[in-house]
């Protein structure tokens, strides 16, 4: 059987002992910071129903919030752009960059810095710019490591998870000083000085956010370094990059939110910025961007929004607590998704966000143990939605569900892949067939257990790692009826 | 002591075919606590399988008839965890409220208790441990911890063996990684998971490995098996406790 791109990626992963340990014991490290935050059952219980429940109060108004948060956003003096695909948010970001530029002497020298966001990675951001000739510069440092190694964010909240320290420490020799030395403050160090002489001569910073207030109009951006910060009061543009459903409708509800944010993503109870926007600079104000432009994008998310059962993903902040506590995630770390969000959410997502080939088996690569869904702050039911990708994949949830599609316009793009096969659908077939018919079912497991030494020894996959399936000499059925204590329920219907 | 007299035994294929000691001893628990246990000839499989590999149309169809097959009012008495967390809770999905079946398999579901949850909550069961000290660890299928709390029932369970203890093998609460036809579709992926679990187990001092679920002691016995680092293999809760408690009860 030939290995599609998402399993040689796992297998590769899989054999690379260091790349393991990494990931393990990054892993274990958070989930344990995690833990000892919501050490108190009760009040876990208790703030994540309210989390939840603010999310998906919001989701209900979301065309209505996102209305009022345009109109309070605008009365702060930010200009809102409504993007509906990622090309179209590249292409708002290039004219913002050029009226900016446009004004101000050019800088070759990195004239946008970025602070973390992964809806631009989502929308491919730094690609596009390169492509026009605009170097934009990551100032998270582990955006900054993964930049330098010209690759792509494997965890959304530690994006360089998957680096050393030495890979560090020779990125930082080629690119930054010059010198190995591989001590973590010194590498920070160095950092901190080269990205300080960008930011002084940068003209457009960009950034994400993590919640925006419909109510007061207000743009929430939390982080650790100070780097968010910089690049969005430094700069005399500040974009700010959103997907539509971060709206909440109040500033009374973020503090639950942000609380279970930063305690679910990094153990920490909270995070040393928060940042919050409500405005370009004022007249009396001595420092502030000049302009503040808040891009919503769409890409995809109505589309999910439109389905009752999708809408609860878009519920999703982000913490990353999903990929720390899965087992499939630890071992085959983040590149091996081909995603712009992996582990478990990334699975949920991606069939709808992005093209990638992968996109459509990755519901398929999780042996659905829950504990994604079990860590989510927010109660997104990740099992549960796999389950309706894979059932999307076979035609099964449309076939059954038929009615209540037509009844929707805009609705999810259904996945399909070549793994899906007629011939799987044959076996399931044939299974159902077997399963409904107890005298077949009681003469095939006979057979099964009479021929037993004639079963294969080898199974593709089971046997390359376990030892073959050997069935019992009697089953269970054959056994108690042997003892005459088969019960017959039509018998007990007459 | 409680007034529950009659009790179906839901036995799974994987028992069926792969443990049926497990159904015996099972039933020899249940009798010595004067149940009367039916087991219906019709019962196969639970639908499990082709539901998580995204055919709910084969799966209904296949639970439809395990609806049939239980016709009294009694609890169905399940011997794995994560099929009872099927037919308790996922044949809701199968039968949504449009279906015509729709009442019949909530009443259905209403009716499943896994089996060490029927020992300690509805049997409330006391248990006198017969056997020589062992150390034991306890393995949880996930769907069971999460949807049935068939975990703590089974800790209820083996806290009241005096001469057995329950150690704890690092990553206790992770996955075995047998998923179904995940163990088949992703096999790389499978087996690391069910390697990394073996080496917990074999990292432990435990002389047996116990498991009210049989999918995951069939992942993780063929994985024993295979690496041939233990003599360890897996066994059914039914059996251990039946072998404690039981040691000379013949079958009846
Ligand atoms: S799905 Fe839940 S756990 Fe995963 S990133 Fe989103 S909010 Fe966090």
């Amino acid at each position: 059987m030939t290995l599609s791109q998402f399993e040689a990626r796992a297998s590769s992963v899989l054999q690379n002992v260091d790349l393991q340990h990494s990931y393990r014991d990054a892993m274990d490290y958070l989930v344990e910071r995690r833990q000892q935050q919501f050490n108190d059952p009760d009040e876990w219980y208790t703030l994540r129903k309210i989390g939840s429940s603010i999310k998906t109060k919001a989701l209900s108004r979301l065309p209505e919030l996102l209305l009022q948060l345009e109109a309070t956003l605008n009365n702060n003096g930010i200009q809102v752009h409504w993007a509906e695909t990622p090309d179209e948010a590249n292409q708002i970001i290039l004219q913002l960059i050029k009226e900016t530029t446009a004004s101000t002497p050019p800088d070759a020298h990195a004239p946008v810095v970025k602070g973390k966001t992964m809806v631009s990675e989502e929308i491919h951001l730094n690609q596009f710019l390169t492509q026009q000739g605009i170097p934009c510069l990551e100032t998270d440092m582990g955006e900054f490591i993964v930049q330098l190694a010209n690759e792509t964010p494997s965890h959304i909240i530690m994006p360089a998870i998957h680096k050393s320290k030495a890979d560090i420490a020779q990125l930082f020799k080629s690119h930054v000083s010059g010198q190995y030395q591989d001590d973590v403050d010194t590498l920070i160090q160095q950092a901190r000085q080269h990205l300080r002489q960008r930011f002084q001569k940068a003209t457009v910073g960009i950034s994400g956010v993590n919640f925006a207030v419909a109510e007061t109009g207000t743009i929430v951006l939390v982080e650790n370094e100070g780097n968010g910060r910089m690049c969005t009061t430094l700069p005399q543009t500040h974009i700010a990059l959103m997907g539509i459903e971060k709206v909440i409708a109040s500033l009374t509800e973020l503090p639950p939110l942000l609380s279970l944010l930063t305690r679910s993503a990094t153990g920490q109870s909270i995070t040393t910025y928060i940042n919050m926007i409500s405005g370009p600079r004022s007249a009396e104000e001595k420092d502030g961007p000049e302009q503040v432009h808040v891009i919503l994008l769409d890409n995809g998310r109505s589309r999910l929004w439109e389905d009752p059962t999708f809408r609860d993903v878009l519920r999703c902040i982000r913490c990353g607590a999903c990929m720390n506590h899965c087992p499939v995630y630890a071992r085959v770390g983040g590149h091996t998704y081909g995603t712009t969000y992996p582990g478990p959410i990334g699975k949920i997502l991606a069939p709808q966000l992005e093209t990638q080939s992968s996109a459509s088996e990755l519901p398929f690569a999780s042996s659905l143990c829950g504990a994604c869904g079990e860590v989510c702050p927010v109660k997104i039911p990740i099992p549960q939605l796999l389950l309706r990708w894979r059932q999307e994949a076979t035609g099964q949830y449309r076939s059954y569900h038929g009615s209540h599609f037509s009844a929707t316009h805009n609705q999810p793009t259904p996945i399909t892949g070549q793994r899906y096969s007629r011939w799987e659908h044959l076996i399931w077939k044939t299974w159902s067939w077997l399963n409904c018919h107890p005298m077949l079912y009681h003469f095939m497991t006979y057979l099964v257990t009479k021929c037993r030494v004639l079963l294969p020894r080898r199974l593709s996959g089971w046997t390359s790692y376990r030892a073959s399936l050997v069935p019992a000499s009697n089953t269970l059925h054959q056994r108690l009826k042997t003892h005459q204590r088969h019960t017959t329920s039509s018998k007990k219907q007459a | 002591m409680t007034s529950i007299n009659n009790i179906y035994l839901y036995g799974t294929c994987t028992i069926d075919l792969f443990f049926p000691e497990a159904g015996i001893d099972a039933i020899t628990l249940f009798e010595a606590h004067r149940i009367q246990v039916h087991f219906p000839s019709e019962q196969t499989c639970c639908g499990q399988p082709a539901y998580t590999s995204g055919y709910p149309e084969q799966a209904r169809q296949v639970a439809l008839s395990q609806l049939a097959a239980f016709p009294e009012n009694w609890p169905i008495v399940v011997l794995s965890g994560s099929c009872a967390g099927m037919m308790k809770h996922h044949y809701q999905h199968l039968f949504p409220e449009d279906h015509p079946q729709h009442i019949q398999a909530r009443q259905f579901s209403q009716r499943i208790i896994e089996f060490s949850e029927f020992l300690h909550h509805h049997l409330k069961i006391t248990l006198t441990d017969y056997g020589q000290p062992v150390q034991v660890a306890l393995h949880t299928a996930c769907s069971a911890r999460r949807e049935m709390a068939t975990l703590q029932s089974s800790q209820q369970l083996l806290s009241q063996l005096n001469n057995v203890s329950v150690v704890s093998p690092p990553y206790e609460e992770e996955c075995c990684g047998f998923g179904g036809t995940f163990s088949v579709k992703f096999s790389n992926i499978s087996g690391a998971m069910v390697n990394d679990k073996c080496s917990a187990l074999e990292a432990v001092n435990i002389q047996h490995l116990i498991s009210a679920d049989c999918a995951c002691l069939l992942n993780i016995n063929g994985c024993l098996a295979k690496r041939q680092k233990t003599s360890l293999q897996g066994e059914h809760i039914a059996s251990f406790l039946r072998h404690r408690c039981l040691p000379n009860k013949p079958y009846p």
